[in-house]
């Protein structure tokens, strides 16, 4: 069934990133705008998380929708046995709109198949999570004024992180150079070198995360260096503390750059660059409310800016 | 030899034989044609000398034609047969089977965490490679290819 669901980053094209980009920018300044009045738009998380699910709730809320929907399956026919497709029709039969989170990778397709309701995915397992990258994308072109000619440093584990690969897919419609800062465990894995490769993608690899790549850096993204994901625990504890920023490091950086995460951290961006105006996770967090409102709006074909021009 | 071999396989007046089926995958190219409910008369013949492939399956089954989307199903698994219309004692059509561009409900993706591997579903793949052959899950879009592709 054909309808404007957003599942994957990949689905978009280069220019409707951008009208997204500016449809958040607009709800950026018209934060509450009761464009949902009568709406109801369901939250259905198999897997809870509880951020990402407050920022779609609350999104929703300032449009003026009405939120229904689930944080735990457990409280669910989910857990008598019922099927993921009879789950979306039943809920289908209520809401303009389904927001969900699965544990399983492909549930979002497979949900935006079986009913006319637009999806919007919310995650689905290591797979996809467009409204993360979208953020990422608005908290760039936000700070930087711009998508093209930009240096993105991308730090830590770049091997099983989703949000860099996504976020790398969605900026290849840009001029953008890379850097992929990670020990040899954690590499940017070689289909999406190749990707890079096979479409003239400028990026460096380094396993230093040194003074020449943060000064030269617009946005350093860093991620979280899982213990879990090493099979090697002796190369866990000797690599762990190499992908920390502190603000010592951020000494001699462009004014400009900013410190991007999506957090939750835990220490690879110590306390001290907190304060710093380099540092832009929690604002790039909030951002998050401005780009789940622009994904509603999308799917649901409301485009608010028709009847207002300021 | 010449006797025997034409023992082996019989004549069909009328009908589709399946030849050059790999003997590893004869009894799986049976299964996704889905002959144990096809009431007509069948010649199943396995581990027959071939001088392209050693051994082969043949499959001769009488009265029928496959549909495309039918005979594309084993593609995946058996790449070198061939199929052959009968009428009248005569071979009128011999083509290769074609892989189609997409294989529903027939690999079983690798990926334990995808969803097809859960819920009541079909797979569904995408031809991504043809050479090597890789197969990209709908769904999770994990990609196999070769050995690695999962046949029920």
């Amino acid at each position: 069934m054909a309808n404007t669901s957003i599942v994957s980053i990949n689905d978009l094209t280069k220019a409707e990133i951008l009208d997204l980009l500016d449809l958040a920018s607009y709800f950026e300044k018209h934060t509450n705008s009761k464009i949902l009045d009568g709406r109801v738009v369901a939250t259905l998380f198999f897997e809870p998380s509880t951020r990402t699910r407050l920022s779609f709730e609350t999104a929703a809320s300032r449009l003026g929708a009405r939120v229904i929907g689930f944080s735990d399956p457990s409280a669910t026919s989910t857990s008598k046995g019922e099927t993921l497709k009879d789950t979306i029709k039943m809920v289908s039969n209520y809401a303009d709109v389904i927001v969900m989170r699965h544990y399983l990778e492909g549930a979002a397709r497979y949900a935006s198949e079986v009913t006319d309701v637009p999806i919007i995915n919310a995650g689905d397992g290591a797979h996809q999570h467009p409204s993360q990258t979208m953020l990422d994308l608005y908290s760039i072109f936000k700070t930087q004024g711009r998508l093209d000619d930009i240096t993105v440093t991308m730090v830590g584990d770049l091997k099983y992180g989703r949000t860099v690969h996504s976020l790398l897919m969605a900026l290849s419609h840009f001029r953008v150079k890379f850097n992929f800062v990670a020990c040899d465990e954690l590499r940017m894995p070689k289909e999406f070198r190749d990707f890079c490769d096979a479409n003239g993608i400028e990026y460096k690899e380094s396993k230093d995360f040194s003074p020449e790549i943060i000064n030269e850096s617009d946005i350093i993204y860093m991620t979280r260096v899982q213990r879990e994901r090493f099979t090697d625990l002796l190369e866990y504890e000797r690599v762990k503390d190499l992908y920390n920023l502190n603000a010592a490091m951020l000494e001699n950086s462009k004014p400009t750059v900013k410190v991007l995460h999506p957090l939750p951290r835990v220490g690879e961006i110590s306390q001290d660059v907190d304060d710093s105006p380099k540092a832009y996770y929690f604002q790039q967090a909030k951002n998050g409310l401005y780009a789940r409102q622009a994904l509603i709006c999308r799917v649901l074909g409301i485009d608010p800016r028709k009847d207002n021009n300021d | 030899m010449k006797e025997k071999k034409e023992l082996a396989v019989a004549a069909l007046r009328n009908g589709t034989v399946i030849d050059h089926i790999p003997s590893h995958a004869l009894f799986k190219a049976v299964e996704l044609l889905n002959l144990a409910r096809c009431d007509k008369g069948i010649t199943i013949g396995n581990n027959l000398e071939s001088s392209k492939l050693g051994r082969k399956g043949i499959i001769k089954v009488a009265d029928t034609d496959f549909p495309e989307e039918v005979i594309s199903r084993i593609a995946i698994i058996a790449p070198t047969a061939v199929i052959n219309v009968i009428r009248d004692y005569e071979v009128v059509e011999k083509r290769p089977v074609t892989l189609p561009d997409e294989v529903v409900g027939i690999v079983v993706c690798n990926n334990p965490k995808c969803l097809t591997r859960h819920e009541p579903m079909p797979s569904r793949f995408h031809v991504t490679s043809r050479e090597p052959l890789t197969l990209t899950c709908h769904y999770c879009e994990h990609a196999v290819t070769g050995q690695e592709i999962n046949v029920g």
